[in-house]
């Protein structure tokens, strides 16, 4: 596999600058770039629990970092891609389960609905974090 | 079936080319399923638990409940999380020391992660019991 790489000549499929962008293409790509920020952003959460049990000095570092301006806005990203992810996520079990909406309008209508609830929950999160 | 160019042993097997069958979709989708309930519930309830500081978060996962359905949650993103950057190495890394490599890699990290997170909250919980 590896030694053929770069001999093949054989004609590629079109690569993602070919194609027109489309609801569903952008849904999935964000669904696996937000899966990819979440696999490097849950590194603040394992510091975050780790802290907890470590005491109250160690708390106090690392909650001084999550309440910093770059900590805020790494939470804010992390919530982005969670709350993204989770309603890309349950699209697709509803296609590998009940397997419905997979007429291409029905997709695209379910894409925008996926980001738009993205963005309205990661707002109602932190309304509630700051507020609640 | 006559037409199958597989022998009847793999066709039983029904492991199919990467020699795994259904094993890895099944996990990603039964943990996706789990979080569906963990994830919602974690934010709220870490929230909630943060705002009142580090007493407030260690009484909150000194609570046996708490502590349950934290391990729960954590177990279940973690074991996600290595399925679901597993694909993302094979689909990207050609070259197969490189791709192995990062496959261990993958696991090694989830795995430390998950014990520091695990042994992390057992510790608050049995040291508030």
């Amino acid at each position: 596999m590896a030694a053929s790489q770069s001999a093949d000549t054989r004609p590629l499929s079109p690569h993602v600058q070919i194609w027109k962008w489309h609801w569903t293409m952008a849904a999935s790509i964000c669904h696996r770039v937000s899966g990819c920020a979440l696999y490097v952003g849950i590194v603040l959460l394992t510091a975050w629990v780790v802290a907890a049990a470590s005491g109250p000095e160690a708390y106090a570092l690392v909650e001084g970092f999550l309440l910093s301006w770059f900590g805020q806005l790494a939470l804010f990203g992390f919530t982005a891609a969670v709350t993204y992810h989770f309603a890309n996520g349950v699209r697709h079990l509803i296609w590998d389960g009940p397997g419905f909406a997979f007429a291409p309008q029905h997709a695209s209508l379910v894409s925008m609905v996926n980001f738009a609830f993205a963005i309205t929950a990661t707002i109602c999160i932190w309304l509630f974090a700051y507020l609640g | 079936m006559s037409q199958s160019l597989r022998t009847p042993t793999s066709q039983v097997r029904g492991l199919g080319a990467s020699r795994e069958g259904t094993n890895h979709y099944i996990r990603q989708r039964v943990t996706a399923i789990a979080l569906i309930v963990l994830v919602p519930w974690f934010i709220f309830s870490a929230i909630t638990a943060a705002r009142g500081g580090y007493d407030s978060v260690v009484a909150w996962m000194g609570s046996p409940l708490i502590a349950i359905v934290l391990i729960l949650a954590i177990g279940s993103a973690f074991y996600h999380m290595r399925l679901g950057m597993q694909v993302v190495i094979e689909d990207y890394i050609a070259r197969t020391s490189t791709r192995q490599a990062l496959l261990i890699f993958n696991t090694f990290f989830v795995a430390v992660l998950f014990v520091a997170t695990a042994l992390s909250v057992l510790k608050i919980w049995f040291s508030a019991g």
